[in-house]
């Protein structure tokens, strides 16, 4: 089950984080002539899929309660205020995004959403602190909410690290549908952004290195050693690659390779933190819950995949081949006109 | 167990605020509910009219039901996420003993969340560019996956109430958990049934509601009578059965949670022939004042017989209890919901009546006058129900095996009551631009139906840009697909 988790935390980084990636090119995208095309491109983009991409934020939550409850109580004892700032940010964030849209008024949708823009940059910063906090091995059992616990070295590299990550997804993404809405000139907009932004996550990532081996010794131990090394060096052959396809025409492989570094990051983080779901306080096995309960979650989660996995790969293909789009008012209005008279 | 819990009079100072921002934000989620759960499922209804009938005005409002469909399920996904974080925030002590346990029906309830989520993105977003047979035929599992969500969510709540599956070990922790039992609880059937019935009629009289004031404002074409009539008949039917639902689980009640069951009906001392008090006030010594007393009518609602006996609150210590303050709130909020659930009843019938008679719509703006109250009424009357399942099983957060109390966090109760505030305000925010929203969307469509013709789209820049593909073609609904609805 703790490689579920691990999985789910993983579909988390990777579909939630192009959301928020979204979100955060939505802010810096310049006042309101200016950044209109971006803003058009991330509501369309954005629109059908954004829901489910946050979902899996529950998922999260829900294994992680009924799989490792122990775990769950403890995270959240002792990283009390950036999750609490997280749920408010999500909040904020869902609400600026549905009702942006069907506002009409310009000071209405500034308002909205400079909401849903701002909470897109903190929620995925305060989430990678919380998950810098658990690898740094600083909550414990006997752990109270403290700001020791999330404000250290290793909690705000992971905070940077997820806001980057983010942001290269976000901006992959959005390249990918300026392509697909044929706007070539978004299309090199978001690609340079792409880039700065895979930049921005290698140089983070080396630093984050750098300070874990102080900071947070178990997980650095595990991410030059074995299977984290491993996905450690997938990441780094990820980035490269997304270098190389971002620079080329058709640069539609670069979301794989994008969800690859992002993902293996995350895999590499939590083979890294093996055996133990805090490091050396709570190991795997401590933190598990009933053994016929996780039994059940893993067969809830199958029949759920068996269900669920077509959805959403019909919901992905319709969306990436222009089936799904929005009505407009007059749509709503065309074709009732008749018989009301 | 009992003997190692702490008593109530040392509860810690995080309780208040911790179970105030647990009652605002889930008496706010579940204002939604009905519509999340329901909702579809009208759609549905109405959509299949449409395209059996080839009827353009049934189409366009399932079109603008799914378009609040949309706004609704976007404010649940957030407010949801904000109860998933809350049990830790707020409840770590809960999850952490007893989530292993009864963590498996939040487990079914994400999955179902996700299934809907995808299933609104492509009903909500398939109407413009998908064939109108399959574009339906997409949109059908929606209700189930509803349905499955509140499965989970009620296994949870109903093993909260009775608790089953697992035994404790010298520690106190719940080892040898036994899944099967802990979904099936014996108050599980008729709390999800009491609920999806409750939520079909919300939502049925809500929808109805709206086009009731409208009726009551001299709009009477065919737009307005089909958006009352589908939506309200469904409700109508749904009534009668809800009142017998409700009665079967408050004698569930009355035999599983003998204490909660005392706290509803105010019973002080367990007795034969006790009286049924329509509302009236407890007292911490037992005596009640106010409300009207109907002798011996308690005994018999429970057991069918003057003489059966009920249990008092005074059976149990008064540390084990709800406190004389909560008894008299769940009791006002149980008789609440039932006097809202009778009127609804009556106006049920009322409608039942006047159709099976003359076959059509009531005349009276009385009944119109009704029906526009139905929809509030019907959503204070979920928030009393839910008050009475959650106030009456008071001091316990699982009954007889966790106090609120132990469950509460660690965190500073000011923390927490800074959280609060700023989660009252954020709420109040969202909520209120929920409403603003939904307004304008009416005004927008009242405006665009007055005119006549299809409007100057007012969403741009966004919806109107020249670029990404554009058909031609009318909405999903113009196609010759009328064979379909027969489905429904």
């Amino acid at each position: 089950m703790a490689v579920v988790l691990l999985l789910a935390v993983a579909a988390y980084a990777c579909g939630g984080g192009t959301d928020y990636g979204a979100g955060f090119w939505d802010l810096i995208a310049g006042g309101a002539e200016r950044g209109k095309r971006a803003r058009w491109l991330i509501d369309h983009a954005m629109a059908p899929v954004w829901e489910v991409n946050n979902v899996w934020l529950i998922f999260v939550l829900v294994i992680m309660w009924t799989g490792f409850p122990v775990f769950f109580q403890r995270v959240f004892t002792a990283m009390w205020l950036p999750l609490a700032l997280a749920a408010v940010g999500t909040v904020l964030r869902g609400a600026g995004f549905a009702l942006r849209k069907p506002l009409t008024r310009l000071a209405g949708r500034r308002l909205y959403g400079a909401m849903f823009a701002v909470s897109s940059l903190l929620t995925p910063f305060f989430l990678g602190a919380a998950a810098g906090g658990v690898a740094s091995g600083r909550v414990t059992a006997g752990t109270m909410a403290s700001t020791d616990a999330w404000a250290n070295p290793t909690s705000l590299l992971f905070g940077l690290l997820a806001v980057a990550a983010t942001a290269l997804l976000g901006a992959v993404f959005l390249a990918a549908d300026a392509r697909r809405f044929s706007a070539p000139d978004l299309d090199g907009y978001f690609r340079r952004r792409a880039l700065a932004a895979l930049a921005v996550v290698a140089v983070l990532a080396v630093i984050t290195l750098v300070v874990t081996h102080k900071d947070a010794p178990h997980v650095w131990h595990g991410l030059t050693h074995g299977v984290g090394l491993v996905f450690v060096i997938v990441a780094a052959v990820a980035t490269l690659a997304t270098v190389w396809l971002l620079t080329r025409p058709s640069a539609d492989r670069s979301r794989v390779s994008a969800v690859g570094v992002v993902a293996s990051a995350v895999l590499a983080w939590g083979m890294a933190q093996r055996p133990y779901l805090i490091p050396t306080s709570l190991t795997v096995a401590e933190g598990a819950g009933a053994h016929t309960t996780l039994r059940w979650l893993g067969l809830v989660t199958l029949v759920a995949v068996v269900l669920v996995l077509p959805a959403v790969v019909l919901l992905y293909w319709l969306d990436t081949h222009g089936e799904l789009e929005g009505l407009t008012d007059a749509e709503l209005r065309r074709g009732g006109a008749r018989d009301e008279g | 167990m009992h003997f190692t819990v702490p008593l109530l009079a040392d509860a810690p100072a995080q309780m208040l605020p911790a179970r105030s921002q647990m009652a605002f934000t889930l008496a706010s989620h579940i204002i939604l509910v009905p519509l999340g759960v329901a909702l579809p499922l009208i759609t549905l209804i109405m959509h299949g009219y449409g395209l059996r009938r080839d009827d353009e005005t049934a189409l366009l409002l399932a079109r603008r039901w799914s378009a609040v469909m949309a706004v609704q399920f976007a404010i649940g996904v957030v407010t949801g996420t904000v109860l998933s974080f809350e049990f830790g925030l707020l409840w770590p002590g809960m999850m952490g003993r007893w989530g292993d346990v009864f963590g498996i029906g939040f487990g079914v309830e994400a999955w179902a969340f996700f299934l809907e989520a995808v299933l609104i993105a492509i009903y909500l977003y398939g109407w413009r560019r998908l064939p109108a047979r399959t574009h339906f035929l997409l949109g059908l599992p929606l209700p189930f996956a509803a349905l499955l969500g509140a499965f989970g969510i009620l296994a949870a709540n109903s093993w909260m109430n009775t608790p089953r599956g697992f035994t404790l070990d010298s520690a106190g922790n719940p080892v040898d958990v036994k899944i099967w039992k802990a979904i099936f609880t014996p108050m599980f059937g008729p709390q999800y049934w009491h609920f999806v019935v409750a939520m079909f009629v919300t939502a049925g009289y809500v929808v109805a509601g709206v086009y009731a004031v409208g009726w009551l404002r001299g709009r009477r074409d065919r737009y307005h009578r089909l958006g009352f009539t589908i939506p309200f008949t469904l409700a109508a039917v749904l009534t009668p059965v809800q009142f017998m639902l409700g009665d079967s689980i408050a004698r569930q009640v009355f035999h599983k949670q003998p204490v909660k069951f005392a706290a509803m009906e105010i019973v002080w001392n367990t007795d034969t022939h006790v009286p049924e008090y329509l509302f009236g006030r407890l007292h911490p010594d037992g005596t009640i004042s106010g409300g009207i007393k109907i002798p011996q009518l308690d005994s018999i609602l429970a057991g069918f017989r003057p003489d059966t006996k009920v249990t008092g609150l005074t059976s149990v210590p008064a540390g084990d209890r709800p406190t004389a303050v909560e008894a008299t709130i769940t009791h006002f909020a149980f008789d609440a919901m039932v006097g809202i659930g009778s009127l609804l009843l009556l106006l049920a019938i009322w409608y039942a009546l006047v159709w099976l008679r003359r076959r059509r719509l009531p005349a009276s703006p009385w009944f119109y006058r009704g029906a526009a109250c139905a929809g509030v009424a019907s959503v204070a009357a979920v928030e009393c129900g839910w008050i009475t399942t959650e106030v009456g099983r008071q001091p316990w957060i699982v009954y007889q095996s966790m106090r609120v109390a132990q469950a509460v966090t660690s965190t500073r109760s000011t923390t927490l009551w800074i959280m609060f505030g700023l989660v009252v305000v954020v709420y109040v925010f969202v909520f209120g631009s929920f409403l603003v929203v939904l307004l304008k969307m009416r005004a927008r469509w009242r405006l665009a139906d007055e005119k006549g013709g299809p409007q100057a789209p007012q969403e741009a820049p966004e919806a109107d840009t020249p670029y990404g593909p554009r058909s031609t073609v009318g909405p999903g609904g113009d196609g010759s697909a009328s064979s379909t609805g027969s489905r429904t």
